[in-house]
């Protein structure tokens, strides 16, 4: 169908973005009923990719599905355009699709993304691919699939609040940090996949089109453009996102999802945007952190340094993108720490976290 | 045997089914817009060719194919979609997963059509009706637009206000619209509400 012949030696070509077109089929039609049941998780046929599952086996899929020829690809991973996660899938989408690949949020037509949401706002002609790990909110609370399935076709939701009131009664506010559960369009709770709660705001009324896709579980569910979703809570315990104390240290921007960076082993700490197109950009613009050198020196480097965080030439070099985050980029899992007080030295005796209040 | 002439499929499948998926897919995301369909087709009549183009787009021989008199009356329809698709044609309208519907005026009802059951909402039908154009005199509400927006397709059934305030009610169960003709498609997913403009 899109074989490229090349003479007489084989060359392996792939079918347009992989899939072959059944499969693709049979994933837009999951799209297409996602769509119009917000928040209801469609099963579909999920196909073994070429990645293991928790890499984004799911998001790869339903961006296989929906890309074409024109379109533009970005892809982040916990907000960073240059970690294993996004550099491998990026590419893959280069290999099988040729298309157009940007780090840019602004020049994206497709942005797949896994546990964050960009910083920049979204704009109606942009679709923003999940990767998803657990797409069922309720299934720490109720493993069988057949209780949850029941308890989705009776809207009730009431373990949901039992689970967020127990928090409350056991650390005195909402502890639940990241995946944090949504009702969307009044009707069905949904998991946004672990993105902070710090997201979770931009889940609602959001100009783009929103797919998500878990590839083990064979799952794939959509919000709609301008649809309403609501973070659950109580009249008495209201939503709240995270707040940080200070602003990033390379751009100084405020109000942004901020990760810790260790410096040292002497409790020296930086934090700095989660978002590296967004940090990037505000240091092209001239914004300076307190952390970020004179002009021209913490020059922001789109490409993957080979320091990457290593702090080669002193600590004040890191790279905006080389952020030297504890976790490994492709451990898609729902026990990945996604706040920065997780992400506490270990090594340190002033692990305690200070950067964030409540 | 005789020759019989088949009417030609997309030029090029995998561009072009992606093409007019991305328009059905945003037409569902942003009801009422009415998003462009190029997709070449000349089909045997009386289907447009808006809708065979979404039919090669989206049916395969997983998808039962349900069509309505005016359609099931011109042997040429079914032997073109069977030939491209491969889609088993099915009498009963219960059994289809899509159902095109060339005559929206004289339309089962929507109750006629898979809903989907409350554990699966999405085992319901997608109802593609030929319309020969878009024009106003609704208002939509609802998922994917922005406060509200005017809306309006011709032909379409008399009581189709009635119809989609009952298969908003259902919700999640029901059937979801795609209104195909005049060089578009535009969608009316069950997540809708449809008002007098």
């Amino acid at each position: 169908m899109n074989a490229h012949a090349t003479g007489a030696m084989p060359e392996i070509t792939y079918n347009f973005a992989y899939l072959d077109e059944q499969t693709k089929r049979m994933i837009r039609r999951a799209i297409l009923k996602a769509i119009a049941v917000p928040g209801y998780q469609v099963p579909f046929a999920a196909r073994e990719m070429p990645m293991p599952y928790g890499w984004g086996t799911g998001g790869v899929q339903v961006t296989a599905a929906v890309l074409g020829p024109d379109d533009v690809l970005k892809v982040i991973d916990q907000g960073a355009d240059d970690t294993t996660n996004a550099v491998a899938i990026r590419g893959f989408f280069e290999k099988t699709a040729r298309v157009a690949t940007t780090t840019s949020a602004r020049e994206a037509t497709v942005i797949q993304t896994r546990h964050r949401i960009p910083e920049t706002p979204l704009t109606e002609n942009q679709i923003l691919v999940y990767q998803v790990p657990i797409p069922e909110p309720l299934r720490f609370l109720e493993p069988r699939e057949t209780e949850t399935r029941q308890l989705h076709a009776l809207a009730e939701y009431g373990l949901m609040h039992v689970k967020l009131y127990e928090d409350i009664a056991r650390h005195g506010h909402i502890a639940t940090t990241y995946a944090y559960p949504v009702e969307v369009a009044g009707r069905y709770v949904m998991d946004p996949s672990p993105i902070p709660k710090f997201d979770n705001p931009k889940l609602d009324d959001c100009p783009a089109l929103q797919l998500f896709g878990a590839g083990r579980e064979k799952r794939i569910y959509a919000i709609p453009p301008f649809t309403r979703v609501r973070s659950l809570d109580f009249e008495d315990h209201p939503f709240r996102v995270q707040r940080f104390a200070q602003p990033c240290a390379l751009c100084a921007a405020t109000g942004v999802y901020l990760d810790e960076v260790i410096l040292d082993d002497k409790g020296g700490r930086m934090f700095v945007c989660s978002d590296t197109d967004y940090c990037n950009e505000r240091q092209e613009a001239g914004h300076r952190g307190e952390m970020a050198g004179e002009a021209g020196r913490a020059s922001p480097s789109p490409q993957p340094s080979p320091l990457r965080g290593e702090g080669a030439d002193g600590a004040l070099n890191l790279s905006p993108t080389g952020k030297g985050r504890p976790e490994g980029p492709g451990e898609g899992t729902w026990g990945v720490p996604t706040t920065p007080s997780s992400a506490g030295d270990p090594g340190s005796a002033r692990a305690a976290p200070s950067g964030m209040t409540k | 045997m005789s020759q019989i002439l088949m009417a030609a499929g997309f030029a090029d499948p995998v561009f072009d089914q992606q093409a007019t998926f991305r328009a059905a897919m945003w037409a569902l995301s942003r009801p009422g817009r009415v998003e462009p369909i190029r997709a070449g087709l000349a089909p045997p009549a009386p289907l447009n060719a808006e809708a065979a183009a979404l039919v090669l787009a989206l049916c395969d021989y997983e998808t039962p194919l349900w069509l309505d008199p005016a359609l099931a009356g011109a042997p040429a329809v079914a032997d073109f979609l069977r030939f491209h698709t491969g889609a088993p044609i099915v009498a009963e309208a219960r059994e289809a997963r899509f159902a095109l519907i060339a005559e929206p005026v004289d339309m089962l009802d929507f109750y006629d059509f898979a809903q989907g059951s409350p554990e699966f909402p999405d085992a319901s039908a997608t109802l593609i009706l030929q319309v020969d154009a878009f024009t106003a005199g609704l208002v939509l509400e609802g998922p994917g637009i922005n406060g509200r927006t005017a809306f309006g397709a011709a032909p379409l059934p008399a009581d189709f206000i009635e119809r989609m305030a009952a298969n908003r009610a259902g919700f999640p169960l029901g059937v979801d619209l795609l209104l195909a003709g005049a060089g578009g498609v535009a969608g009316l997913p069950r997540s809708v509400t449809v008002k007098e403009g």
